[in-house]
C-alpha cells in the first residue's frame, strides 16, 4: 500500500513510476494514469513558458487529504501524484496521477477524482509568458463544475 | 499575538514580499485581513473585500471566522490554478 506525493522541479519517467506503483502487488489488475503537459496555447495566446509556484507544506497536506478521500470512496490499492514546479515549456510534463486497483472501474474513477480535486484544491499557481507579456492564469468555472460531479462544492473560481 | 503571514502568486507580487511576521490584536483571520487592509496601498488593493482572495490557517483553507492562535501561520492567495 503506497500513497505518495512528490512536488519537484525535475522531470519524471512515467514508465518507472507505473512500474514502482504496481510491481510487487499481485492483487492489481488495473492501473490508470493521467499525464498533464504544457500546451503551446492558452486562452488565445501563444505560451512561450510558464512558472509554477506552490505553497510548500500546504501542497503536500492538501494532496494527502485528497488521497485519503479517494481511498474512502474507491477500492484502490495505491496512488502516486507528482506535480512539477518552477520553469516549464510547451510539451513539458507538469502533473502525473496514477492509481491501481483490482478492476478498471475503480482506478479510472479514482484517477479522475484526484485530478478534479487537485485542480481546485491544491495550492499551485501558473504564470504564463505570452507575446502580450507575463500573466497569471485565471481559475476556471469548469474545474469547479468537474469537482461538483463528485458531490464536492468548490468555489475556487468564484469571487470573493 | 505573533502570527506568520504568507503571500503567494499575484498577492505576493502586489505586496512585494512572500511573507512577514507581525504582532496583532486580531483574534480572527477576518480581523487580521482588515488590519492589513488598513495599512493602505497594495495591501488595501489586493486584499480588498470583493476580491477573489483565498485564506488558509496553518495550511488548511479557512474562512474569515477562523480563530488565530499564538504562532499560527496565515496565508493569502488567489484562486489556485495547478494541474
Amino acid at each position: 500500500m503506497s500513497f505518495t506525493v512528490s512536488i519537484q522541479t525535475q522531470d519524471f519517467d512515467v514508465r518507472q513510476e507505473l512500474a514502482a506503483l504496481r510491481v510487487g502487488d499481485a492483487r492489481v489488475g488495473a492501473v490508470c494514469s493521467f499525464l498533464g503537459t504544457v500546451r503551446e496555447r492558452n486562452d488565445g495566446s501563444a505560451v512561450a513558458s510558464m512558472e509554477l509556484e506552490h505553497y510548500p507544506g500546504m501542497t503536500e497536506k492538501s494532496i494527502a487529504a485528497m488521497m485519503d478521500e479517494a481511498q474512502k470512496r474507491f477500492d484502490i490499492y495505491a496512488a502516486r501524484v507528482i506535480h512539477r514546479v518552477g520553469l516549464l515549456h510547451p510539451e513539458d510534463q507538469i502533473v502525473f496521477v496514477a492509481v491501481t486497483s483490482a478492476h478498471r472501474g475503480e482506478s479510472f474513477q479514482a484517477c479522475e477524482f484526484l485530478m478534479d480535486y487537485l485542480k481546485t484544491q491544491a495550492p499551485f499557481w501558473k504564470k504564463e509568458v505570452t507575446p502580450e507579456g507575463a500573466r497569471w492564469v485565471d481559475a476556471r468555472v469548469s474545474d469547479d463544475q468537474a469537482l461538483a460531479r463528485w458531490g464536492i462544492q468548490a468555489r475556487n473560481s468564484t469571487a470573493p | 499575538m505573533n502570527v506568520t503571514l504568507k503571500y503567494f502568486a499575484s498577492v505576493r507580487e502586489a505586496i512585494g514580499q512572500g511573507g512577514e511576521s507581525m504582532d496583532t490584536p486580531a483574534t480572527t483571520v477576518q480581523a487580521l485581513r482588515d488590519e492589513l487592509i488598513a495599512r493602505g496601498g497594495a495591501y488595501a488593493e489586493v486584499l480588498a473585500h470583493g476580491r477573489a482572495v483565498r485564506m488558509a490557517l496553518d495550511q488548511v483553507v479557512c474562512d474569515g471566522s477562523a480563530v488565530l492562535r499564538e504562532g499560527c501561520e496565515v496565508a493569502f492567495f488567489p484562486p489556485v490554478t495547478g494541474g
